[in-house]
């Protein structure tokens, strides 16, 4: 047989006898599985999830389930096809072995693989004081019974909540709290909410929006500690200018934390922001040496893109999520020339105070702003931000229409300021800064983070020059 | 039954509110919330929902009514 014949051959032959192995069973993991058999893999093919529920939809937690219409296990993804897998749910993989391309898991299984896709997402960080995170009433949200937990909280209810953090998470938070008329008073250490993701220029305008709504917003300030009753409820808080804050359901929304620790040892480029991968989901080792069998996914990815000056992104919006299973999925099915790329332009979405915040490209990879269409004081306009005279990104509030055509902009890299709109014309129409917080710094996710080069994690092996 | 909005897609056009209040709301002008696993008695107010919707943003699950054996 010729070489390429029998390249060809051994294709057909993993396509139908392979063993896949995908770690993390939610979003990310659900549709790459259902993609590997869009792509017509036969193979066998195993889900390893350490939550004990099969996949669900994580962006209703935080709105319809907390406020109390949609019951927290209702958001149970639906199936695009059968996946035909061998589901291991409720046990945590605990470490991989590439030499011997196993899976180990906390039950000391050891789960042999061809190819491998990591897709094992966030975890949400924790208040830091672990004796104060244990009181009672002190909350996060990523998992279904996260949101269980607060919701019958809420119901309560509590006479005052404090959130912690006023990113998308935070902010939705409050917002509920609110339609639920429960007082709530939010600590931000940034100068508004929304500023890591969107920028001071629109976080000015989330903290105008919070405060109509009766919140109690207090920013560039942190809380110091919390304090319980004698039965280990928490009852208060200390903020970092001396003042105190009753509060008996607390929620701390300080970000998440990516879940690479199991990877620890296996020379993967895993680190504080995920593990690196190439535009086409296949992992980096240590080196940055391309893996031929291991794949990334999801909000534990980070991977170069062009259109944003090849910096490593990370991603953690639903779209990057179901696009980039899918682009994994086939690229692990698939040899040279036929790989794809993960070019998505991200796209995110929250509904807050009864306005629907979207928004396209990536918000902080831009220095300037401007105001495209509708008005501020009416919260309904659109907004672009630019970045050495090019568009990269969009903002809309209640002006969703318009997204798509903003995303066009940026995929073409079209000129900022953007030619000025027919119609809907705000009065001013100047760039000024989009006053974003220093670079490097975590936000309160769900966020794009430029994560661009960390020198903390020098782990190289480098090469000792022969004389 | 299970669905699952594309938000990034949804704009709001509100059909889906229209044919099936009880399944999506509106929050304010255009910010759409929805159950995630309606009642199956909706199912045909669901589908129609997901047909009138000019961007296609409403899925719904394909493996409905076969057996689920597990989590499938
Ligand atoms: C409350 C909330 C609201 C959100 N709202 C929005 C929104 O409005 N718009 C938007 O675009 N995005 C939103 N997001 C983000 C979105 O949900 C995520 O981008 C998406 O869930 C990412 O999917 P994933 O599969 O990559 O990761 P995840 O959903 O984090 O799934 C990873 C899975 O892997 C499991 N796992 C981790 N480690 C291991 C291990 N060692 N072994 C086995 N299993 C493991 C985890 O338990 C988890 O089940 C929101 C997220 C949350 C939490
Ligand atoms: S019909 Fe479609 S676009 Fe309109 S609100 Fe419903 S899901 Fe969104």
């Amino acid at each position: 047989m010729t070489l390429p014949a029998t390249v060809a051959e051994l294709v057909r032959d993993f396509r139908a006898n392979g063993r896949i192995v995908i770690v993390g069973a939610s979003l990310a993991g659900l549709r790459a599985a259902e993609a590997l058999r869009e792509e017509g893999f036969t193979g066998s093919l195993t889900i390893i999830g350490d939550e004990p529920y099969e996949p669900y939809d994580r962006p209703p937690l935080s709105k319809q389930v907390l406020k109390g219409w949609v019951p927290a296990d209702h958001t149970k993804l639906p199936r695009m096809r059968e996946v035909d897998a061998d589901w291991r749910l409720g046990v945590a993989a605990t470490g991989l072995d590439r030499a011997a391309k196993q899976v180990r898991l906390a039950d000391g299984e050891q789960v042999p693989y061809d190819r491998l896709l990591i897709a094992t997402g966030t975890r949400a960080r924790q208040w830091p004081n672990p004796t104060e995170a244990a009181l009672q009433g002190v909350h996060t949200i990523r998992s279904r019974d996260d949101a269980a937990r607060l919701r019958a909280a809420l119901a309560e209810p509590p006479s005052r909540v404090l959130v912690i953090g006023a990113g998308f998470i935070g902010s939705e938070v409050a917002s509920v709290c609110r339609e639920l008329d429960i007082p709530v008073t939010v600590v931000e250490r940034g100068s508004a909410p929304l500023v890591g993701a969107l920028g001071g220029v629109i976080g000015e305008i989330a903290a105008q929006m919070q405060r109509d709504h009766g919140v109690d917003l207090r920013c560039t300030l942190g809380v110091s500690s919390l304090e319980g009753d004698s039965a280990g409820h928490v009852r208060r808080a200390r903020l970092s200018d001396g003042t105190v804050v009753d509060a008996d359901v607390v929620v701390a929304s300080l970000g998440s934390i990516r879940n690479v620790e199991w990877l620890e040892g296996s020379g993967l480029a895993a680190g504080f922001w995920g593990v690196g991968c190439d535009a086409g989901g296949r992992a980096f080792d240590i080196n940055g040496v391309v893996t031929d069998s291991i794949y990334v996914a999801g909000d534990v990815a980070r991977a170069p893109h062009v259109l944003y000056e090849y910096e490593f992104l990370a991603m953690e919006h639903w779209d990057n999520a179901v696009f980039g299973a899918e682009v994994a999925a086939h690229n692990m099915v698939n040899l040279e020339p036929h790989y794809r790329p993960h070019l998505l332009v991200p796209g995110f979405w929250s509904g807050q105070f009864g306005v629907n915040i979207k928004s396209v490209g990536v918000p902080p990879f831009g220095d300037e702003i401007v105001f495209t269409q509708g008005s501020v004081a009416g919260r309904s306009f659109a907004a672009a931000y630019g970045h050495r005279g090019r568009i990269v990104a969009a903002v809309t509030f209640d002006h969703g229409k318009w997204l798509e055509h903003y995303g066009k902009l940026i995929e073409r890299s079209a000129p900022f300021p953007p030619p000025p709109p027919g119609w809907d014309r705000p009065p001013d129409m100047k760039p000024m800064p989009a006053e974003f917080p220093e670079p490097g710094v975590p936000t309160e996710v769900p966020d794009v983070v430029l994560t661009g080069h960390a020198p903390s994690e020098r782990t190289a092996e480098f090469r000792p020059r022969r004389h | 039954m299970r669905i699952v909005v594309d938000l990034n897609r949804c704009q709001g056009y509100a059909q889906c509110v229209y044919l099936a209040h009880e399944v999506f709301r509106l929050s304010g002008q255009e910010a759409l919330t929805y159950e995630p696993n309606p009642d199956d008695e909706r199912r045909l107010q669901v589908e129609r929902a997901a047909v009138a919707c000019p961007v296609h943003a409403i899925v719904i699950d394909r493996l409905e009514g076969a057996e689920r054996g597990g989590a499938s």
